[in-house]
């Protein structure tokens, strides 16, 4: 399958909503939540059965992203976009199948497995394309979309809620809402796979890179470099970090302040965990397009620099102010999303984009590693600390304390990150200067 | 590699790019909206 070429007149402002229907869509993932109590009293389940179609899914999602890269640079956005939408899709079609026929395994496997893959795929299908399209913002342009997939989770966690309230949240009723998410989503995906379009003069990268390109490093090469994997551990301390809050963030916010004269209410903390999400979408589109100017090492200085001087903040001074504690976690948040949206422009700054999406794709393991990594810390240490007696906010002083660690092992990494050796490069055919590519120029 | 064809695009054009992002911003302005209402419980609740 050729990539789709970009007839003459194509607007690039057309790529970003095609990248966004794919990534609101497969970011219904972080909405699985408002499946679990339905499926739990209606299938039996226990807790950490019914979470095992999400786990699954972001498995899946790392695994594909990481295998399934160099395929979707090989057969363009359009190929990659239609795997995702098939996969995803089909996914909660087999799991309406499951729910209908009460077989929990038929869950698993078709929102777990398929649409797992769908996950993975369709994360990295426009990432090449709007860096591409974008010389000028990559930043922006892969902020626009990886944003979309922190906005998913809005839009799925109050309309599934609605319809299994409307639908009924017996196994039927789940059926049904499955069978619509499937189809809802199908058709919403639709648009990104019939406008996605590479430019013209863009050659597939089966190809070979273009001479006109620059620095060119093939995934294979990209994986054998320090820089590849100072920038996994660069993502991958700063999205512990992030997590670090996240996953603890209501509990956290009410333990803090329960000693205090002004306590946390349950809904209250509920309106700290959406502010969280806010803060989270708005650091991926605001700071990975502020990377455009101010450039992709001295904003991942400021992440991770100020991202540890916040989690000080919070660690001594946090149970003293609640405006700080929520400032400073509005901010470590803001910097885990704009970690995720400006790391593809980082790789493609040092890397080209000739392969930039598969390597993206590899770079997301150090994503799942920190899915394990932050919840693990933040819930340990709080487990053993409450065993031990204690309470309030002291059950995350020694959380915070690794984080800071963190934050500081993956600024010297970023400190480290020098342009890639041209023994890794890839050299540009000299025929590749060819005459049907038009140079560069920016439209509105 | 190149960048977009022309600096201006035609009206079809301009048509289509605002069916296609009004397709993704009415969804995502619909959970902008529920997430505000549950945001403003921190202050409220």
């Amino acid at each position: 399958m050729s990539p789709p070429v970009a007839p003459p007149g194509w607007s690039r402002w057309l790529v970003p909503p095609a990248a966004l229907s794919v990534h609101l869509s497969i970011g219904q993932a972080y909405a699985w939540s408002v499946f679990k109590p339905p499926l739990e009293s209606a299938l039996g389940l226990s807790g950490t059965q019914s979470a095992l179609p999400f786990q699954l899914g972001i498995v899946m999602l790392g695994l594909s992203a990481a295998f399934g890269g160099t395929l979707v640079e090989r057969n363009g956005p359009r190929w990659a976009m239609t795997v995702a939408l098939v996969c995803f899709s089909s996914g909660f079609l087999i799991s309406a199948l499951g729910a209908a026929t009460e077989q929990y395994w038929l869950i698993v496997l078709g929102y777990g497995f398929v649409g797992g893959i769908g996950l993975g795929i369709g994360y990295i299908s426009p990432v090449s394309t709007l860096i591409k399209w974008f010389p000028d913002r990559p930043g922006m342009a892969t902020g626009i979309a990886i944003m979309g997939f922190g906005g998913g989770a809005l839009i799925a966690s109050p309309w599934s809620t609605q319809m299994l309230k409307s639908f009924g949240s017996d196994s039927s009723g789940i059926a049904l809402a499955f069978l619509v998410h499937g189809l809802a989503y199908a058709v919403f995906m639709s648009l990104g796979v019939l406008l996605v379009r590479v430019p013209r003069g863009e050659k597939p990268a089966a190809s070979g890179p273009s001479a006109l390109d620059g620095v060119q490093v093939s995934a294979r090469n990209a994986v054998r470099t320090p820089q590849f994997w100072c920038l996994w551990l660069v993502l991958c301390m700063n999205v512990t970090a992030g997590i670090g809050i996240l996953e603890k963030a209501a509990p956290m916010i009410t333990d803090f302040f329960a000693d205090t004269s002004t306590p946390v209410s349950a809904s209250a903390a509920a309106g700290f965990v959406a502010l969280l999400s806010a803060a989270n979408m708005a650091g991926r589109i605001g700071w990975s397009s502020t990377s455009d100017l101010i450039g992709r090492k001295n904003i991942y200085r400021v992440y991770l620099g100020v991202g540890a001087l916040m989690y000080a903040l919070i660690a001594w001074f946090g149970d003293s102010s609640k405006p700080l504690f929520i400032l400073c976690a509005l901010v470590i948040l803001s910097f885990y999303g704009g970690g995720f949206a400006t790391v593809p422009a980082y790789l493609k700054d040092l890397f080209g984009t000739y392969q930039v999406g598969a390597i993206h794709g590899r770079l997301l393991t150090a994503w799942s590693t920190a899915g394990v990594l932050g919840p693990l810390i933040v819930n340990w240490i709080a487990d053993r600390q409450e065993e031990a007696g204690k309470h309030g906010s002291s059950l995350y002083g020694t959380s915070f304390l690794i984080m800071i660690g963190l934050l500081a092992v993956g600024f010297v990494a970023n400190e480290l990150v020098r342009p890639v050796h041209a023994r890794h490069h890839i050299p540009a055919p000299r025929e590749a200067a060819d005459d049907d590519s038009v140079q560069p120029q920016q439209s509105a | 590699m190149t960048t977009p064809s022309s600096p201006s695009s035609p009206p079809s054009r301009r048509a289509l790019i605002a069916v296609a992002w009004l397709w993704v911003g009415i969804p995502f302005g619909y959970g902008l909206y529920e997430l505000t209402q549950k945001a403003t419980q921190l202050f409220t609740g």
